[in-house]
């Protein structure tokens, strides 16, 4: 596929999504409620299908972020996921892990850190907090002091 | 009845001094036969990303290279990757070939380094001597130029920090000669010995399918046929403007991961060579007044495989969120594919193979149902140096002396 056809290809999943936005030819971002958000992963990894990078968590001010990176390597695309979570008391997404293994760490990271619930996650344990960390304080929160 | 007993555990980890991060693996074993992999890692969390919100934009670059001391040009390289195209902000172009001529280094003496590791743990300790002892004359270039073996951190946003002085090119030329002869009869004593073929071929397969599940980067991934090189396919620094090869090997087990990196490191001594006789005229930095709100990522091939960071800024002077993504987190896990079903004395070099931070290997220990050690991790690296000794036995060759090489 070259940069037009995957272009295309994307926008296969648009009813999916709340935005497209081409930031330059090889940065696309994909906006998406979190609720859809496992649809669109599993159509990115296994119908397009790309390279899965990271995940980055956020917490945004009204809401939360989970940022899916993806890369085409073939075009040298990188193709960002943005899911939002607007529930702030229970925060909780699909985990993608159950098709994507590569994003069973990262899910466990940002449960820890920012306490998002990743549902039906096959492992979903500590990774990098201590085991003696306090349950419920969520470091990388606004409300957490640097 | 549920199954009362409890099967054996081989512990590998969690605390190295040498390590760049500590893990903690927890193998099951089912007599010789390593049956489940669990890993527990972040014994030395240092809240890099969090740090990282308290930090101006320009003094991130030198808390990156600190994430690792082998990849302290890739971090940052990605780092500024992100910034400068957040920020819009164009390089000169002499920066860029110095960014690629440090990566380069710091590629050849990591891939030296681990030749020479991997060498160790199968009982080769003349590749051990010889691999180490060829890498010092990288770390000392590195030093010339950057003024730090480790822990270079020359890239900054908008260029470099320290130049690459003209009257130094001849020199870096003679020493890359003398480097590519020695790595050259090191290749040749590594991939013409028929012990080594037998003890690490068909050992730690990660097949293509795996490595695209685990999503694995770098030699880890090249090794399994997946050929993807951040240099080449979103070429950054100066790499669009030379000319070398993406190594790959589609047989996915220890010695496909060894000649990946063996075969890259000349390739990479070929990109120094490029980059030093087009290195063009001009400065190395531009002034950096603003980063303006915004996000971006980006993305550097590091020695063990694709560094990714993502930079959000609300238009302050440090940025609101830094993700960093280190290879090791993808390649890490894929073992849990590539270690079942190996006996005990392959697993130090398939945990080895990824190059992650082998140095946990030496923190083995087997421990029975009743919590006693069977094996240290003296005692399983012997189990590794046997094997290979046996074999060699078998085939009937001597070992590996140094008047050999």
């Amino acid at each position: 596929m070259n940069q037009e056809e995957l272009n295309n290809k994307l926008a296969e999943i648009k009813d999916k999504l709340t935005k497209i936005e081409l930031k330059s030819d090889t940065r696309i971002y994909l906006y998406c409620e979190g609720e859809n958000s496992y649809a669109v992963n599993k159509f990115l990894f296994e119908d397009v299908p790309l390279r899965f990078v990271i995940a980055t968590g956020i917490d945004s001010d009204d809401c939360f972020e989970v940022i899916y990176h993806y890369s085409y390597d073939q075009t040298g695309c990188v193709i960002s996921l943005k899911a939002f979570i607007r529930d702030r008391e229970n925060p909780a997404i699909e985990s993608i892990a159950p098709f994507l293994p590569a994003a069973e760490w990262i899910e466990r990271e940002i449960h820890d850190i920012l306490g998002i619930d990743f549902k039906n996650h096959p492992n979903m344990r500590r990774l990098i907090l201590a085991d003696d960390w306090p349950d419920g304080v969520y470091p990388m929160r606004k409300e957490v002091k640097k | 009845m549920k199954e009362t007993v409890k099967k054996p555990i081989l512990a590998v980890g969690p605390f190295h001094p040498l390590q760049e991060e500590m893990e903690f693996f927890q193998l099951t074993i089912d007599g010789e036969i390593v049956t489940d992999i669990d890993v527990r890692l972040s014994y030395n969390h240092r809240g890099i990303e969090k740090i990282s919100e308290s930090l101006q934009f320009d003094q991130i670059p030198f808390l990156v290279s600190r994430i690792c001391g082998i990849c302290s040009a890739s971090h940052p390289t990605a780092y500024v990757n992100a910034v400068e195209e957040l920020a819009g902000i164009k390089p000169p172009e002499r920066a860029l070939y110095v960014r690629t001529i440090i990566n380069e280094l710091e590629r050849i003496h990591s891939h030296l380094l681990w030749v020479g590791l991997a060498g160790h743990f199968i009982g080769y300790d003349t590749v051990f001597m010889w691999a180490w002892k060829y890498r010092e004359p990288v770390l000392d270039l590195l030093e010339e130029i950057t003024g730090n073996r480790n822990n270079y951190g020359n890239v900054k946003v908008g260029g470099c920090r320290e130049d690459v002085p003209n009257e130094l090119v001849p020199k870096i030329l003679k020493e890359l000669d003398e480097i590519e002869k020695k790595t050259e009869m090191l290749t040749k004593a590594v991939l013409d010995d028929p012990v080594l073929h037998a003890r690490l071929k068909g050992v730690g397969i990660l097949s293509k399918e795996a490595a695209i599940k685990y999503a694995v980067t770098g030699p880890t991934a090249r090794g399994s046929g997946v050929d993807i090189d951040v240099r080449r396919d979103d070429p950054y620094a100066a790499y669009g403007d030379l000319d070398w090869n993406v190594i790959t090997q589609t047989e996915g087990d220890v010695f496909a991961k060894a000649v990946v990196r063996l075969l890259e490191t000349f390739e990479s001594i070929k990109m120094v060579r490029q980059a030093l006789k087009k290195l063009p005229d001009g400065p190395v930095a531009v002034e950096v007044k603003e980063i303006p709100p915004g996000e971006a990522v980006g993305h550097a091939e590091a020695p063990r495989g694709e560094t990714f960071h993502y930079v959000r800024s609300d238009g302050g002077n440090r940025p609101i969120r830094h993700k960093v993504r280190a290879p090791s987190y993808v390649n890490v896990p894929s073992f849990k594919a590539s270690c079942l079903g190996q006996r005990i004395a392959d697993v130090t070099i398939t945990l080895a193979a990824v190059d992650p931070c082998y140095s946990c290997t030496e923190r083995l220990a087997v421990i029975d149902q009743h919590n006693k050690v069977i094996h240290d991790g003296e005692s399983l690296l012997r189990l590794s140096r046997e094997k290979t000794a046996q074999m060699r036995k078998e085939l009937g060759v001597p070992g590996l002396k140094m008047e050999d090489l």
